[in-house]
This record gives C-alpha cells, structure tokens and sequence, in this order.
C-alpha cells in the first residue's frame, strides 16, 4: 500500500496577525512557519505508523508551494517518510492546490492519500475532499481514526453529536483530525537523516484559481469584560438577557 | 439567478439549522436579481418534511427518493448534488460549513468547476464582482474572497444569521441522478452517536470546562447549569486529553470550532489555541479564579471567582429567571 501525506505550511499559532498593503496581504514579518498541525499530528504520523506497522510499504509527502516551504518539508521529513515532493507554485485557491496534488498523484498509484482536515490558516477544510473529487477517488472526511487491515479499510468519522465507523474500498481520500494520532516530536536520527533526504521539485500543472482574495479585515476589538462579583449572578443573567440577548 | 441549497436530515427529518442554509438560499437568489431558490435533499424524507421547506424560502424541492441516501455519503451525494445543480442551472450551490457540508462542497468545486468560498459568515455582495466574506486564522480574521468561476459554491457557519419562518410552499420534483454501485465504495458499519443531546455544532448555548474544575467528579456543577440553560456541554483540550469528559466535547483549535450565541468558559484560562475554537462566540462569559487569565480579554462578561462556588449561584440565578419568564 502506498500512501501520500499533504503538507501545508501555516503559521504558528501564536502568530501576531496583521496585514498589509491597504488589507490586501497577510504580513509575514516575524512569522514562523509549521506544519499545519493536521497535516503533521494525524494524517503524517499515522501514516508512518500505518508503515511502521506493516500495512504500508511508502510512505510520500507533498506540498504546493514556492521555495519558502522547503524548511517546513524537511521538519516533515524528520518525522519520517520515504520521499518528498514540493509542487513549485503558490496559491490561496483551494482548488488550485488540490487539482496540482491531483495531477502530480493521478499516475502514481497511491492507495490512500491523507490530509488535514483544514488549515489553520485559510480554514477552508476541502483540499482532501477536491482532491477526489478531481480523481473521483472514495472520501471520508474529518475521520478520527484509520485502520487497515489485509487490505481492508477501517475508518470513523465525525458526525452530528458522535462517530461513524465506515469501511472503504481503496483508491481512498481521508481528511484527519484528532484521535487519529498521537504527536510525535522528531528525533535526532530523523532531523539527521531529514537533511540529506532528497526534495524533489514538480513543475505545476496547468490549471487557473477560481478565487482570488480582494481583501482582510481584522474584527473589532471587544470593548472590554465587563465583570460581576459571586453575589450579582442575577445582574449576570439579566444582562445576558437584556444586553447580549442570548437568553 | 437560480440558487441550490443541499439540505441535510437525519433519519428523515431536518434540524432547524438545516432551514438556516435555506433562508440563506433566498436572501442570496435575492440579492442576485431573482430566481428559484430550489432545495436538493437526498434518501427517504416524507412530503410533509419536505413541504416545510416552502416556508423557510425554498421554490422549488428536488428529491432524490433513494433508500442507499438514507445515510450520508460524500461521494454519492456530491454525485447527485451535481447532478441537482445541473438539472436546475443554478449558478450558486449553498451548503452548511458543517461536516457533512463540508465534504460535499470540495467534491462539487472539482465536478462543477466552482469556486468555494468556505466558511462564509455574510451573503454575497455583488457591485464588484462576486464577494462573498469568510472567517481566515481560525477565527482571528476575515477575508473576503471574489469568485470568479461561473457557478459559485458558499458553506454557511451554521447560526450566522438564525431562522426565519414565513408563509410560502415549494413545488416537488423528482431529481434524476445516475447512481452506480461504485458511487458507494465507503460503507457505513455502525454508528455511536450521544442521544438527547444538542450537538455542539449546532449548540446555541455552551458551557464548558477547563483544568480549574479538578477533576471529572466535579463536572456536576457544570451539568446543572447546563441543564439549567439548556446549554451543551464542552470542554478544553487537556480535560479531553486526561479522559475527563469524551474527546467529542473538547472545542478549540485541535478540537471543535464553535459559534454559540453564548459560551460560559468555567475554570479554563484562555490559551490562544482554545481560543481558536471559540472566540467567534457570540458572547463569552468567563469564570475565572484567576484575574490575569487571558481569556478574561476576549470576554464580554467575566466573574472573578471560585468555579464551586460561583457556578452554583450562577445556575439558581438562571432557574429564578426561567421560573419568572415562562
């Protein structure tokens, strides 16, 4: 069984955002960039344990991206993986990244393709799901845990108020979020070995993005708690009804 | 022009959330010059559910009567939600920013070569193009996102806008969609869903908390107020990960994302990933024994105190404000 891991890069969670040039772009000064954390603590690092574990004999890893996403495939790389690919081009289109994940995937026959259930950063949560629709692969989405067996496909996916368990025939796209996978911190045989592991650069498909993002905005600052003593929980309750009209 | 809102049930049945998307599909074929607002729902649902659909907005029902729909399934109902959108022309496909939403709306982006704008928290403006605005960051931005694609597919956060009910009926047809054995290579085996509760999707009132509370034994307090408020319960990331409470109630970054029309935070300080789950609340109340935690910043309302002690006040104070206006 082959597997191919999407890579996203997003910026860490405790970044300061901000934009610039009049709203119109996402200002990276003093960012640091991580795997989206989707993308790295379940749908890597349960494909590597799918490997570690027998069921998967390699395991690839790709990212659409310009050369600014190379550090954060070689964090991945760390992690483990067979071979990594880094498709040379850039957008905030998720149907760009997804059609250039599935040209570069259509010949190579890969069973299972994973990734994130979203992105933290652009939060648009379809790239695995266009991915097959594109391939007219099977989809699951959001699944919180991925089992294979002789060849058989086990997995359970969110749903309204619980879970779902599904079987799945393979070729077979998943989105994965928590429970899929426990993270793992890389080692220093992987960051060693992550060095010298080669990279391979992929000329984009030709394809043209649907969207485009015109502009930003940050919200409204709140205008500041307003706070309550243990012994005025009825001025609470009546300001919950009367001023925020919640109850 | 004509707009398709895919609405979901369960079990045959529509969750008031699902007429929200609805309202939303009318508002937007609206304000897009007119045109049929036609509703595309998929496996065993009776006429009468169906009919409601006319009052929320909808002109036209498109019913795909198929036992093997009865449960969800992406890559079968993506097949006849295009199918749907192809039979009506609509030029916009509307869908929920929930689970089932979300997985179908990647899939009609590739069969109907649309742009998706997902996550959408306002209706399309259309003096400039096709711009529809969308949470970015996890909630900490906006972007408002043009599409330039000729049909146009929008995920809707559930309770952005809430449901409107008014006079009005659609018209029944069937949709005609060639389903093959290979549309349903994922196969449900069983499902696990918590009974009699609302989903925190779809919760609009949330309580939920953090390490401040101890322990599980002490979730009482909580489950009170809860049923006091007729609220949902939820939980921070460590409580979930110590298997304090069940890891479908935990919200924030790695966990849920939620929108409540109110969020009582108990005993949780407010790290920046939690806040990520929630901070798109409509208003958050905290209790904290802790001045300085940083969840009191993103707050409207906040109570400096001890939980076991300011949560069973809390809880009286609602019954007595239940009692007196029902």
């Amino acid at each position: 069984m082959k597997i191919l891991v999407c890579i996203a890069q997003a910026p860490d969670t405790t970044s300061k955002i901000a934009f610039t040039d009049n709203n119109t772009r996402f200002n990276e000064q003093g960012v640091t960039y991580i795997i989206n954390p989707y993308d790295e603590w379940y749908a890597l690092v349960r494909a590597l344990e799918l490997k570690e574990s027998g069921a998967a004999s390699e395991v690839h890893l790709v990212t659409v991206g310009n050369a600014g996403a190379e550090a954060v495939m070689r964090k991945a790389l760390a992690l483990g993986g067979d071979q990594a690919y880094r498709i040379n081009t850039e957008s905030h289109d998720t149907y760009v990244v997804a059609a250039q994940i599935a040209a570069f995937a259509k010949d190579k026959g890969y069973d299972l393709i994973l990734a994130g259930k979203e992105s933290i950063d652009y939060n648009n949560a379809s790239v695995g799901a266009t991915i097959a629709g594109v391939l007219d692969y099977n989809y699951i989405g959001f699944a919180t845990s991925l089992n294979v067996e002789g060849g058989n496909v086990t997995v359970k996916r969110e749903i309204e108020g619980g879970e779902e368990t599904d079987t799945a025939s393979l070729p077979l796209v998943v989105s994965c979020q928590k429970g899929m996978a426990e993270a793992r911190i890389p080692n220093m045989r992987g960051i060693m070995a992550a060095r010298t592991k080669p990279l391979n650069v992929v000329e984009p498909a030709a394809t043209g993005a649907l969207t485009e993002i015109v502009s930003y905005e940050l919200p409204p600052a709140k205008t500041g708690v307003k706070l309550f003593t243990a012994d005025q929980m009825d001025e609470l309750v009546e300001a919950l009804h009367s001023q925020a009209k919640v109850i | 022009m004509s707009v398709l809102v895919f609405v979901d049930h369960t079990q045959g049945s529509f969750k008031k959330k699902a007429f929200e998307t609805v309202n939303y599909a009318a508002e937007t074929a609206r304000r897009t010059g007119g045109g049929e607002v036609v509703a595309v729902v998929l496996g065993t649902v009776s006429t009468e559910e169906l009919n409601q659909l006319g009052q929320y907005g909808a002109t036209k029902v498109l019913h795909l009567n198929d036992a093997r729909l009865d449960n969800f399934n992406a890559k079968a109902y993506a097949k006849a939600i295009t199918a749907a959108a192809q039979q009506s022309g609509a030029k916009v496909v509307i869908v929920s920013y929930n689970v089932s939403g979300k997985a179908v709306a990647g899939i009609l982006a590739a069969k109907l070569n649309a742009g998706l704008v997902s996550g959408a928290i306002d209706y399309p403006a259309t003096d400039n193009g096709f711009v529809v605005k969308k949470t970015v960051f996890s909630g900490k931005a906006f972007a408002f996102v043009k599409v330039n694609s000729d049909v146009k597919i929008i995920s809707l956060v559930p309770n952005t806008f809430g449901v409107t009910r008014s006079e009005g009926s659609a018209s029944i047809e069937t949709l005609n969609a060639d389903l093959s054995d290979a549309d349903f290579g994922v196969k449900k085996v069983s499902e696990d869903v918590v009974k009699g509760e609302v989903p925190l999707s779809e919760a609009e009132l949330v309580v939920s908390g953090g390490r401040g509370l101890k322990g599980p034994e002490n979730w009482g307090i909580l489950e009170d107020l809860g049923k006091a408020l007729g609220a949902t319960l939820a939980c921070s990331r460590p409580v979930a990960d110590a298997h304090w409470r069940p890891h479908h109630e935990h919200v924030g970054q790695t966990g849920g994302t939620i929108r409540p029309n109110l969020y009582i935070a108990v005993g949780i300080s407010g790290a920046i990933q939690h806040l990520a789950g929630v901070n798109s609340s409509k208003t958050i109340v905290v209790i904290n024994k802790d001045p300085e935690a940083p969840f009191f910043k993103a707050a409207d309302y906040g109570v400096v105190g001890d939980a076991f002690e300011v949560v069973p006040k809390l809880t009286e104070a609602v019954k007595k404000f239940k009692a007196s206006h029902n």
